[in-house]
């Protein structure tokens, strides 16, 4: 087991250059740097142009720029934003918990919801509820969150009036992040209503973010569990006179969920980058609306070190899925 | 007596949940949808719009632009004197105005001449303390020349400065109206000098405006509260929350639940279905700004008049407006808008007339039409909805004439270097005021000192006499000969046709029914010191 773990965290090491050397490469192959976007049309005088970058290093060779850069971040320091002259990690603290706190609602939501519809639709094959739910799995995960998310918003907040609109919390609350996580936060502040506020606002966006994750987990779950209802010892556990359920939620499921912890570890990663989207219809104020205005403004030190930080999360996420995995199926420790 | 207990504490319940409700209807709070996140809370150091009104409730400067239009107005100086020659301004400042304050910083003093020395040595002198502090890139500053401007800042008493310019430049009293010419506290920022914490000023403002700072959120609040030791009008509102919204249909949705009563930037596609609701209204004036088509005047053949003014005459401009503007556009015939002081309403602009176009080309010698690119800016801007959908128009109008026009993009960077350096033949860009000046709009864009390679005369036109006019005006301080000399200069571009005007957009805010005196600024600033909710 050890050399397994020492194996998959030496496996990170490599990916992490390749992360940084591809985020460096690509924001470097988009024209136009810091000083330039900010200039307009006003433009900017070559003169105080050239002396903008020299302060910022952009001046330097391009390898020169990714060695400085390598070295900084080897010795912990992510640099400081150009824009906002905050530091990358603070920025990145401050924002951090809010992606979480929306991403883990969604994935809960996700299982929530699609793993008993996979586990329905497998154990009701062919029948017309299986072809709904199925063709709705497909629709589900293809569907364009902007388009989604907007929908949502119309119908719920606009024409109904359930749900608020956008942000975190109603605007009247002020609640001081002392964890960051509004849930939580809200929940132990002296304003009565804020955490019933915090929970509405997480509806939309968790729904939003969740639906592709959930429409995988339940074409995953049904699979996973035809193949499963198929085998020997289901066919016994039926002929040993074990009701419905006891056969499908006990024996059956156990171990169809194997490869569906898998997917679900999987999703994690495509989570994060769903939330970019669903974090700026809704003004969700986390990494994945910060990195897109870090885009916009070319704010290298800050799209270099949040991708970063992101492409560590989903290495620690993935390594996690591993070691669980690992763990159930002892076949894979080698 | 349980029972009596037992309504006496009902009562009480009743009676303070009543007090609380009435306290919460009487706070009166406004929230604004904003656009985007601010850079930080410093108008000095960033140029962008988002970062300005982010600014606007705290910060105040020597002179303002009367709410609504562009015309100056005393602020933090009473009042000023321009000596003969226009090269001193002396300012007498406003006594008794009180700094704010917060949990770092108690102010011992009133507002006075050691603030203005610092907030423009924090700008313009390297050995400033504060020169460096965040990023210390005072784009503003240096656009508007004032490291050539200024020769000197003194300070004559506790409350009289006098500022001594290179050469006199008339238009250095609109610019002293601009965010970055923004007055900070001295005393403030000598003591987290002392506490080692200076970039806090850029955080944590402290000004003397209508509303103080509470707190930013990074990219989701903004909150203020109004400041009760305010100089000027008491604002009506007692708190002010900026609930940023990047998406226009997501702010929409928001001023439509209430969740917000004020949005900026619509997008041009909802203003029917936000003309149509009961519950919002909508303000709308021209924007102070130009979308245009420059012809390379030093590129063959537009530098022969006749082909620009046959360029002029092809090009239907009402189609461009009704496709692409729908209705939130203005035609324009000269290079500002008509909000503008000095603006030539006598100017008769180019009829639509293909025929007569081709004529003229014909004349010039060119008959069978010719070839050229013509450059589409590849993003928004606030002048040019959709400057690919304008290029094809104008393709299909040339090609009437025989002119075969090549479109060509590049990525935004790229594209203004490009057009700056004179690659293009033809291309689309334009331009947004800055302080309500035409100085602002004839010296960068149509000046021969822009016309250099990398200046923003992107027609790179130098005609002598009408360089000579506008420098004149510059230096005038009577604003009646000012604008003669301005109306005189869009003469000469009209008969020159180094541009073709395409239109000034006209900017839109929808808000809801309840909120009052809102007053557009022809500056596109976000204003709320005299806003109230009914």
């Amino acid at each position: 087991m050890l050399r397994f773990l020492l194996r998959r965290i030496g496996l990170i090491i490599p990916t992490f250059v390749g992360v940084t050397l591809l985020t460096f490469a690509m924001i470097h192959l988009v024209p136009g740097d810091p000083v330039e976007v900010r200039s307009g049309e006003h433009g900017i005088a070559p003169e105080r142009l050239a002396i903008l970058r020299h302060e910022m290093g952009l001046d330097q060779p391009l390898w020169k720029q990714f060695l400085h850069y390598e070295g900084q971040v080897a010795s912990g320091d992510l640099g400081t934003s150009v824009v906002t002259q905050d530091s990358v990690w603070t920025e990145f603290i401050q924002l951090f918990p809010a992606t979480v706190e929306l991403s883990v609602c969604a994935i809960l939501f996700a299982i929530a919801v699609g793993l008993p519809l996979g586990v329905i639709a497998a154990a009701k094959r062919g029948t017309g509820f299986d072809y709904t739910l199925m063709g709705a799995s497909v629709t589900g995960a293809s569907m364009p969150i902007f388009w989604w998310g907007l929908m949502m918003i119309l119908v719920f907040s606009v024409a109904l009036g359930w749900t608020p609109v956008s942000g975190r919390i109603s605007d009247q609350f002020y609640v001081q992040p002392i964890t960051g996580f509004m849930l939580i936060d809200s929940w132990f502040s002296d304003d009565a209503g804020a955490f019933r506020s915090a929970a509405s606002h997480l509806i939309l966006p968790t729904i939003v973010l969740g639906t592709v994750p959930l429409a995988t987990v339940a074409r995953m779950t049904r699979s996973s569990m035809l193949e499963v209802l198929g085998e020997d010892y289901i066919r016994t556990a039926r002929a040993k006179g074990l009701g419905r359920f006891r056969v499908i939620g006990v024996h059956a499921l156990r171990n169809a969920l194997i490869p569906v912890v898998t997917v679900i570890g999987l999703q994690t990663g495509a989570l994060l980058g769903g939330a970019i989207l669903t974090e700026t219809i809704f003004s969700w104020p986390g990494v994945g609306h910060w990195l897109v205005e870090a885009i916009q403004r070319r704010d290298y030190p800050v799209l270099q070190g949040g991708v970063l930080l992101v492409a560590v999360l989903v290495m620690l996420v993935n390594l996690g899925v591993d070691l669980a995995y690992g763990l159930l199926n002892p076949r894979i420790r080698r | 007596m349980s029972k009596n207990t037992l309504a006496a504490a009902c009562a009480l319940l009743l009676l303070t949940g009543a007090g609380v409700g009435a306290g919460a209807a009487q706070a009166k709070t406004l929230v604004y949808c904003s656009e985007g996140s601010p850079e930080n809370f410093n108008p000095m150091i960033n140029t962008t719009g988002t970062t300005f009104d982010a600014n606007r409730p705290v910060y105040q400067r020597l002179i303002a632009f009367k709410p609504g239009t562009t015309e100056l107005e005393p602020s933090l100086a009473e009042r000023w004197e321009v000596s003969e020659d226009g090269k001193t301004i002396t300012f007498h400042l406003r006594q008794g105005v009180k700094w704010q304050s917060n949990s770092r910083f108690k102010p011992t003093r009133d507002f006075d001449a050691d603030d203005v020395l610092f907030s423009f040595d924090r700008q313009w002198k390297d050995d400033n303390p504060y020169h460096k502090v965040s990023g210390g890139g005072y784009d503003y500053f240096n656009d508007m020349s004032f490291p050539k401007m200024l020769a000197a800042i003194d300070k004559l008493d506790d409350h009289t400065v006098r500022f001594t310019l290179n050469y006199p430049q008339t238009p250095f009293l609109a610019d002293m109206a601009m965010e970055f010419a923004a007055i900070q506290s001295k005393e403030y920022a000598d003591a987290l000098l002392k506490a080692g914490k200076p970039e806090l000023i850029d955080q944590e403002p402290i000004g003397t405006g209508p509303f103080e700072f509470v707190v930013y959120q990074k990219d989701a609040t903004i909150r203020y509260r109004a400041f009760k030791d305010y100089w000027g009008p008491k604002p009506k509102l007692d708190a002010l929350v900026f609930a940023i919204t990047k998406d226009p249909s997501v702010r929409l949705a928001k001023l439509r639940a209430d969740e917000c009563q004020v949005m900026p930037y619509p997008n041009p596609a909802d203003l029917p279905a936000i003309r149509a609701d009961a519950n919002l209204q909508m303000l709308q004036q021209p924007g102070l700004n130009i979308g245009y088509l420059a012809f390379n005047t030093q590129k063959k053949p537009f530098d022969d008049k006749r082909v620009r003014i046959a360029l002029n005459m092809a090009i239907d401009k009402k189609a461009i407006l009704d496709a692409v503007y729908q209705g939130a556009g203005t035609p324009a015939k000269n290079l500002i808008p008509p909000t503008m002081w000095s603006y030539d309403n006598d100017i008769q602009d180019f009829k639509y007339d293909p025929d007569a176009a081709k004529k003229l080309l014909a004349e010039a010698g060119l008959p069978d039409g010719f070839e050229t690119d013509l450059w589409a800016m590849p993003v928004q801007r606030p002048y040019n909805p959709d400057a690919r959908r304008i290029a094809e128009l104008m393709q299909a109008d040339l090609a009437k004439i025989g002119v075969k026009a090549r479109i060509v993009s590049f990525e935004w960077g790229e594209y203004r270097k490009r057009v700056q350096q004179g690659e293009h033949q033809m291309a689309q860009l334009g331009w947004t005021g800055d302080n309500g000046d035409p100085d602002n709009f004839f010296v960068p864009l149509a000046g021969c000192a822009a016309a250099r390679s990398g200046g923003g005369n992107s027609a790179k036109w130098c005609n002598q006499q009408f360089d000579d006019i506008v420098n004149k005006a510059a230096t005038l301080i009577d604003q009646k000969a000012r604008a003669q000399l301005y109306m005189q200069a869009q003469v000469i571009m009209h008969e020159e046709a180094p541009f073709y005007f395409i239109a000034h957009s006209v900017v839109f805010m929808p808000m809801r029914k309840n909120v009052t005196g809102y007053m557009m600024s022809p500056l596109g600033a976000h204003d709320f010191s005299n806003v109230d909710l009914q």
